[in-house]
This record gives C-alpha cells, sequence and structure tokens, in this order.
C-alpha cells in the first residue's frame, strides 16, 4: 500500500509537470516530447487501477505511433518556429489562473470521495485477464459504439483526403495509363553526333602544354 | 451473447445509410467524372430509402435494442425521418452550387449522407457512449464541409473556429457526463434516471455540478447565449450550402440532444436544469433578436435570428412536461423547414461565383421572379410568427407550454422580443417588394426540380400554419 501511494504521487506529479511543461513549451519538439511522457505517468497510474490491456494499449498506440507521426509532422512542416504571439500566454496567465483558482475551490468542494461511492472497487485473482473481459464486451454489449466509432474513423479518413488532396499543385499521383503508353520514342532520343578522334593530348582541360612543331 | 437479429432491423435505417453511403463513395469513384449525376442520384434514393424503411417502422412498440445502446420509439423515428426529408433538400439545393463553385462533388454529398447518419445515431441513442459517438459522427463531417472551398481563407477560418468550439465543447459535455457517470455508477439513460431517484438528497450537488457543464455543451451545440460567438462566424464564414446543411439538420440532432439527455436522463432534477435553461433561453432571445437588427449581412442576420429561435424552442423544454416537449420537437421540425427555406433561397440565388451577402442583394427580388419572392415572403412572415404561417403556431404551442407551468413572465418577454424580431424580417420583405432592383433582368432558379422542391419548401410553411393538426399530432404522440 505504501509503494503503491508512492507511485501514484510520484508519476501524478509527473503527469501534472509534463503536462504543464508541454504547454509552457515554446518548441514544439518539445512539447510532443512533453505529451509523451504525459502518456507514460498516465499510463502507469491505470496499471495502478489494474487497467494493464488499456495501458499498455496507450504506450503503444499513443506514444509507438500516434506520438511518432505527430513529430514527423511536426519536422516535416517545419513548425518549431514560434509563430503565436510573445506574451499572450502571460497576458491571460493572471485571469486565468483566478479562474482556475476558483474552479478548483468549486471542484474541491463538490467532488468528494463520498459522491462517487456507488463505483466499490473489485478486488480481482492475479489471473484475471482484462483482454478477455473487454473481448467479451466489445462486439456484444458494446458493438453498436464501436461500429459507429469505426464509421467516425471512416469520416476521418475521407475528411483528411479530400481536405488535404484537392490542391492541384501538391499531389503527387501517378497516371498510370499515361505511363504504360509510353512507347520508345517518347523517351528515348538518339542524337547524331559528329565523331571526334583522339589526337594525342586534348586541347580541352589537360594541362597547358607547350608549343609544338616550331 | 451475440446481438440479436431483431436489434439488426431495429437500426435498419442507419445500416441502410451507411451501406448506401459506402456505395455511393465507390460508385462516384469509379463513374471518373468530376460531377456524377450517379453522385447526386445515389444519395438521394439512399435518403429516401432511409425515410422509407422509418416511416414503415413506424408503428412499432418503443424498443431498447444493442445492450441498451439504442432506442427505437416515436421521437427518434419523427426525428430520423425529419433529418433525411431535410438533408435530401439540402442535397438538392446545393448541386448547382457545388458545380458553379468547383467544390468537391462527391465528397460533398458523402460526407453530408454521413453527417445525417450521425443525427440519426444521436437521435436514437439510449446511452451516454452512443450519444457521445453519435454526436462526434455528426459534426466531424461538418467541419470537413465547411473547409472544403478552397478558394479563400474565410472557409478556412469559419471551419477552424467551428472545430475548436465544437471540440471544447464536446469535452465540456464528456466531462459532465463523467460526473453522472460517477454519481450514478451508470451510462445507460434509463439506469441513470432511476439511480437518480434513489440517490439521497445530499448526492444530488455532483449531478448538478455534472449538469452545468451537460448544459453548457448543449448551448454550444444549439448556439444559445452564452454560447453562441461562433453561430455569427460560422453561418458568414462558410460555403452558403454548407451554412444550409449546418442551419437546419444539426438543429434536429441537438433536440434530440437535449431530449435525451434532460427529459429522459435527468427528470428528477428538473428544477436544476430548468433554471439553468430559463437564463440560456432568455438571453438568447433578447441578444439574438437585439443583435439581429443591426445586421446588413443576410447570413449575419438569419445566424442571429437562429439564436433566439433556439431561446424559443427551449422554452417548450423549460416547462418540463409531455405538452412542452411535443411543443419544442414541434418548434425545432418547423424552424428547420424555415431555415431550410431561407438559407436554400440565398444559396441558390447565389449565382457566376457570386454569393449572396448582404440584405441589400435581394432588393427588388419581387421585379425579378415574383414567385420566389413570395416564398421568400411566407418564410420571413413565419419566422416572425405571423398568422396562419407555420411559425406562428409553432410560438403559440411553447407559449402555452410555459404559461401552462406558471412561468407567465417568460411568455411575455419572449412575445415581447418577437415583436421586436418582425422588424428585422419585415426589413427583407420590404427589401424584396419595395426597393429598386440594381439589374432588371428575371432571375430564375437553374432547374425544374429545384423550383419545384422550393416552392413545396414555401407553401409547407403556409400550409403547416393553417393544418397544424398532423405534424402536432405527431409530436404529441412522441411523448
Amino acid at each position: 500500500m505504501y509503494i503503491e501511494s508512492l507511485v501514484f504521487v510520484v508519476f501524478s506529479v509527473m503527469l501534472i509537470g509534463s503536462a504543464l511543461a508541454m504547454i509552457v513549451s515554446r518548441n514544439t519538439i518539445y512539447s510532443a516530447l512533453f505529451l509523451v511522457a504525459c502518456f507514460v505517468a498516465s499510463s502507469v497510474l491505470w496499471l495502478l487501477l489494474e487497467a494493464e490491456f488499456l495501458a499498455l494499449i496507450l504506450i503503444f498506440v499513443y506514444v509507438g505511433a500516434v506520438m511518432t507521426l505527430f513529430l514527423f509532422v511536426v519536422m516535416l512542416l517545419n513548425m518549431d518556429i514560434v509563430s503565436h504571439e510573445k506574451g499572450a500566454f502571460v497576458r491571460y496567465l493572471p485571469v486565468g489562473i483566478v479562474l482556475m483558482l476558483g474552479m478548483l475551490a468549486l471542484m474541491m468542494y463538490v467532488i468528494s470521495p463520498t459522491h462517487f461511492a456507488v463505483l466499490t472497487s473489485v478486488q480481482h485473482p492475479a489471473d484475471y485477464s482484462n483482454i478477455k473481459a473487454l473481448g467479451a464486451v466489445l462486439y456484444t454489449q458494446y458493438a453498436y459504439p464501436v461500429e459507429v466509432t469505426s464509421v467516425i474513423l471512416l469520416v476521418a479518413i475521407i475528411a483528411a483526403v479530400s481536405l488535404a488532396a484537392r490542391h492541384k499543385g501538391n499531389r503527387r499521383s501517378q497516371n498510370i495509363d499515361v505511363q504504360l503508353a509510353a512507347t520508345k520514342g517518347d523517351r528515348l532520343q538518339v542524337l547524331k553526333m559528329p565523331s571526334e578522334k583522339f589526337s594525342g593530348a586534348s586541347d580541352i582541360g589537360g594541362p597547358e602544354q607547350p608549343a609544338r612543331g616550331e | 451473447m451475440p446481438v440479436p437479429v431483431s436489434d439488426l432491423m431495429l437500426a435498419a435505417p442507419q445500416w441502410f445509410v451507411l451501406i448506401m453511403t459506402c456505395v455511393t463513395l465507390l460508385v462516384s469513384l469509379w463513374s471518373g467524372k468530376k460531377a456524377s449525376p450517379w453522385t447526386y442520384g445515389l444519395s438521394q434514393v439512399t435518403l429516401l430509402g432511409a425515410v422509407v424503411i422509418t416511416a414503415l417502422m413506424y408503428d412499432q412498440p418503443r424498443t431498447v435494442a444493442f445492450y441498451g445502446n439504442m432506442i427505437f420509439d416515436k421521437i427518434s423515428a419523427l426525428l430520423t425521418i425529419f433529418v433525411c426529408v431535410i438533408t435530401a433538400f439540402v442535397l438538392l439545393y446545393s448541386r448547382d452550387y457545388l458545380k458553379q463553385h468547383k467544390m468537391a462533388y462527391t465528397e460533398y454529398h458523402v460526407l453530408t449522407l454521413f453527417s445525417a447518419l450521425g443525427m440519426m445515431v444521436l437521435v436514437s441513442s439510449y446511452s451516454f457512449i452512443s450519444l457521445y459517438v453519435g454526436l462526434e459522427l455528426f459534426t466531424l463531417p461538418l467541419y470537413a464541409l465547411i473547409a472544403l472551398r478552397r478558394d479563400a481563407a474565410v472557409f478556412a477560418e469559419a471551419s477552424m473556429k467551428y472545430f475548436v468550439m465544437g471540440a471544447m465543447a464536446s469535452g465540456m459535455l464528456l466531462y459532465g457526463l463523467s460526473m453522472l457517470y460517477g454519481a450514478t455508477g451508470t451510462v445507460d439513460i434509463p439506469s441513470i434516471a432511476s439511480a437518480i431517484v434513489g440517490l439521497p438528497q445530499g448526492q444530488h450537488l455532483i449531478i448538478v455540478f455534472g449538469l452545468v457543464f451537460v448544459l453548457a455543451g448543449i448551448a454550444f451545440k444549439l448556439g444559445a447565449v452564452p454560447f453562441h460567438m461562433w453561430v455569427p462566424d460560422v453561418y458568414d464564414g462558410s460555403p452558403n450550402t454548407v451554412t444550409l446543411m449546418i442551419a437546419t439538420g444539426p438543429k434536429i440532432a441537438a433536440f434530440g440532444l437535449v431530449v435525451r439527455l434532460l427529459a429522459e436522463a435527468l427528470p428528477d432534477v428538473h428544477v436544476a436544469w430548468q433554471h439553468g435553461l430559463i437564463l440560456i433561453a432568455v438571453l438568447s432571445i433578447v441578444l439574438g433578436n437585439i443583435v439581429a437588427i443591426v445586421q446588413t449581412n443576410i447570413k449575419r442576420m438569419l445566424a442571429y435570428s437562429s439564436i433566439a429561435h433556439m431561446g424559443y424552442m427551449l422554452l417548450g423544454i423549460i416547462a418540463g412536461t409531455a405538452s412542452g416537449y411535443s411543443a419544442s420537437m414541434f418548434y425545432t421540425l418547423i424552424y428547420a423547414i424555415m431555415s431550410l427555406a431561407a438559407f436554400g433561397l440565398v444559396s441558390m440565388l447565389s449565382r457566376d461565383g457570386v454569393d449572396i451577402q448582404r440584405i441589400e442583394d435581394l432588393r427588388g427580388l419581387n421585379a425579378r421572379n415574383p414567385w420566389l419572392a413570395f416564398m421568400m415572403l411566407l418564410v420571413m412572415f413565419s419566422m416572425a410568427g405571423v398568422p396562419p404561417l407555420a411559425g406562428f403556431m409553432a410560438k403559440i404551442a411553447v407559449l402555452e407550454a410555459v404559461i401552462s407551468v406558471g412561468q407567465v413572465w417568460l411568455a411575455v418577454v419572449a412575445l415581447l422580443f418577437a415583436i421586436v424580431g418582425a422588424y428585422y424580417y419585415l426589413r427583407v420583405v420590404k427589401v424584396m417588394y419595395f426597393d429598386e432592383p440594381i439589374k432588371k433582368t428575371d432571375i430564375e432558379l437553374p432547374s425544374m426540380d429545384m423550383r419545384v422542391a422550393m416552392t413545396i419548401n414555401g407553401l409547407s410553411v403556409l400550409i403547416l400554419g393553417m393544418f397544424p393538426a398532423v405534424l402536432m399530432g405527431l409530436c404529441r404522440a412522441a411523448f
């Protein structure tokens, strides 16, 4: 129990710290890396809640795939030039802090553990499988939302393609018909060149020759 | 425990739309043309098919399916039919605009269909999870639709604004829903309602806390004050046909969201959300009607008018009675029809690459096309609430609902500002009928089916106003 609380505190602080650093950091790549740290910290917190499968998926999918793609995009688009106005963050900081403290006080007053008494945690045996439990409900009980979510992903693909591939200029597409219809005549050009005779040391490119045939 | 076949049958309109949308996408891809008639034809078949299927299922009893994730009842059936019919009209009205402005034809149709599918999922959801995924499915295509026209930066700006605001609203809604889940331990709408009844009195604080965020999310989606700032900017910054899409179907879907969340999940904290909604409704009615007066841009004017109309719609919800909910439903459906006609006319009259922007652009419409001017006159009078048009009957119904629960002052405020609102609707009529046109040439809608559809749409405002009993009866039967 003591170790568990220690782990919880350490990773909670890490989560909050890296989340703050992500917002504050001016370098986009640092921000992305801080976000990775956020994901790692929260996945440890999920492990503490015995949600092992979700914790690993968070690392695999978000840290491994999504954030890598994100870093690619950031580096390819060369976005590390900070374009947003300097001082915008500082200018809104006082208002933000007042609002945040107000909200925090309100939430600490309202959200107390007694309100969530309905959710009692169940102790599972050591060989309890998260994947089995998830798999049993995902395509039965939650089949409908899962299907709708897959439609959302389809929409995201269509939307992204239709927004990105509209410009004529930046589209690199193959025209296969034209490529196949290409003949030798289109690609190959035979030039007639007068043959040249090699006359000893050439007069081009060679070192300065002494004058001959005096 | 597999999903029973009977459940699949209940979701028939939804998977019909899903499959047909994919077919539309593939057929359009292989037809090879930029604007294939197949795209348009198949899209209309999709929507009309869904209408027919839902209409055939209409008399089935209220059934919960997919382990409590989906419900088929009269509310979902009626809202689904209206979403599909209105989306069909939207596609018809926008066909020529898309060709003229070289917007991505296939993508527009497919994304619109997916958005309609999302609305259908949302109105028939019966748990927070399916409600939320339905919400995301219907809003996600809208963000992309706005940015489909790439010839000016305003569209990207509007899209970005809508996206950021929509994401924030979703976040707030989710946070509120998570509080409700924490307090009740379930995400199913009927279980939440019964869990709240069983809670001891002191535990209601957390429900109210979650409710505040839920109300903020709902107000964002409806475009009601104080979360309305995106409405004029997005309406104004979108291509006219996309404005037409945003201003019609989503209002019906948002009504479904309100009913499922407030009326069905949280009926026992009615007093708590009533106060919030009164504030939102009164502010919307006052601000929407007053700010609309000074607008010179017709889309911005109609945007502020939509804010005011959402305020009126909420009056019936505030009453919290079955007749109040059905009055709100009637109001939403009538508003969707009116706004379809108004924005449809604005987008169909935009031609030669020029969009109608200012109210002045409608000058002397009567001299150039008396019939269209008459249709616009009907719609404007109806929005203002002039008898015997549909908008009048809708206003009567919601006012009657709030008066019947003793909130007479609300009805008085609503009525006073309806009179204020009449000014800017009448100004459009004045511009159309009494101002000299700049060009004398006749204008006509591009094709016959558009003229017929516009006529049906305009006259329906008149007919539903004179004979509201059928639609009113359907709305009554739903609750």
